[in-house]
């Protein structure tokens, strides 16, 4: 075997394999693992800000239906999702957006005027105008989006979020 | 401790024996020559791996084949490095396998004993093509798609079996999303288990006979 100072040919070769084996092994592993995981690395946002056009087009007192359009990307694959809600200017100048999606099932409510209340198609839930449930099996009120208003345009915050408690 | 656990596993397994059959075998000489199907061995387990690998993203549907490449492409991290590692090492497999057979067919190696291992050889010349034509339309791509209605026309002008010939390749008359899944599906499962079942008896018949000597003025 080697004395203390000096490396005998043996260990020298293992030590050299070793080495290029180590140096191989992550040039071929660190591309691999990469190419497997790379979609779990990448988080895309959807978050966006939605112009809904003029805000005069919103009458004072009673929601007005608004509707769009998202797009999301996975990997090769684009999906379109539509989404709606509604608008509700209120005397005071304050902005209520609603998401119409029930959140029993997802349903689309609709406002109904003559009984001034949201009302699910599915299972006949009904929601005041400020979304809270009145009647039916909503676990919640409708989830709202945020609202800003820019230079007279009315812009919504997507994706809505559940409305505060109380 | 590693030697106590080796030894006990050796004596179960047999690692000493294994590698004096099949690594530590009396070899004449020879040169660089020799060392193609060593090379065509390493290259189908590449394209093995490189394969196993794309089908991770692949999607064998006209739909989305050349999408779900383009998305390997362009997308997917390391990506064009593993797709290219296949695209080159299929035309590299190719040559490789070619000039291993124009070796042995020069240095005579085909004779006596081993005319088996030239019969092995030259089948798993052909598979390698096979794997060539049925890797090539999986991009989906205008170039995909024209070699292969040209090279399926080809099967069908085979006298009198010919129109069936055509229809079974295509899986219908016309080059399809059918052409492609049955291609898809010979490229990843039936032509790689053939060819792995006819490397095993390559190699087998190759340890059984030894490799062949050059031949000299005396033959």
């Amino acid at each position: 075997m080697a004395s203390s100072h000096r490396i005998s040919r043996r260990d020298f070769v293992k030590v050299v394999t070793a080495t290029l084996s180590g140096i191989m092994g992550a040039a071929m592993g660190i591309p691999i693992i990469s190419y497997l995981i790379d979609p779990a690395l990448k988080v895309q946002s959807s978050e966006a800000w939605i112009p809904l056009g003029s805000l005069e087009g919103f009458p004072v007192g009673s929601p007005k239906a608004f509707s769009f359009t998202r797009s999301n990307i996975n990997g090769w694959e684009k999906t379109v999702n539509s989404y709606g809600g509604f608008i509700l200017v209120k005397s005071g100048g304050d902005i209520l957006a609603l998401s119409n999606r029930c959140t029993h099932l997802s349903c689309s409510v609709n406002w109904d005027e003559g009984r001034e209340e949201y009302v699910c198609p599915c299972h006949d839930a009904q929601f005041d105008i400020e979304g809270e449930v009145n009647a039916g099996p909503p676990p919640h009120a409708l989830d709202q989006f945020e609202t800003k208003v820019e230079e007279g345009n009315l812009f919504v915050h997507f994706p809505a979020v559940k409305a505060h408690e109380g | 401790m590693i030697k106590n656990i080796y030894a006990w596993l050796d004596e179960r397994l047999g690692f000493d024996d294994m590698y004096k059959m099949l690594l530590d075998r009396p070899e004449p000489h020879g040169n660089w020559w020799n060392t193609l199907g060593s090379a065509s061995l390493f290259l189908f387990i590449m394209q093995g791996v490189t394969g196993i690998f794309l089908t991770v993203y692949y999607t064998p549907s006209p739909d989305h084949a050349y999408d779900s490449i383009q998305y390997i492409m362009n997308g997917v991290a390391f990506g064009w490095l593993i797709r290219g590692m296949h695209h080159w090492g299929a035309s590299l497999m190719v040559l490789v396998v070619f000039i291993h057979m124009l070796r042995t067919f020069f240095s005579a190696s085909y004779k006596y004993p081993r005319e088996l291992t030239w019969i092995a050889g030259s089948v798993l010349f052909l598979l390698t093509l096979g794997m060539g034509f049925t890797g090539y339309l999986l991009p989906f791509n205008q170039r995909a798609y024209w070699a292969t209605v040209v090279a399926t026309n080809i099967g069908g002008v085979v006298p009198g079996a010919g129109p069936f010939i055509l229809r079974a390749l295509r899986g219908g008359s016309d080059v399809s999303a059918l052409t492609l899944s049955r291609f898809f599906s010979a490229h990843i499962w039936g032509l790689p288990l053939i060819l792995a079942a006819v490397i095993g008896l390559h190699l087998y018949l190759i340890m059984r006979h030894g490799e062949s000597a050059y031949p000299d003025a005396d033959d």
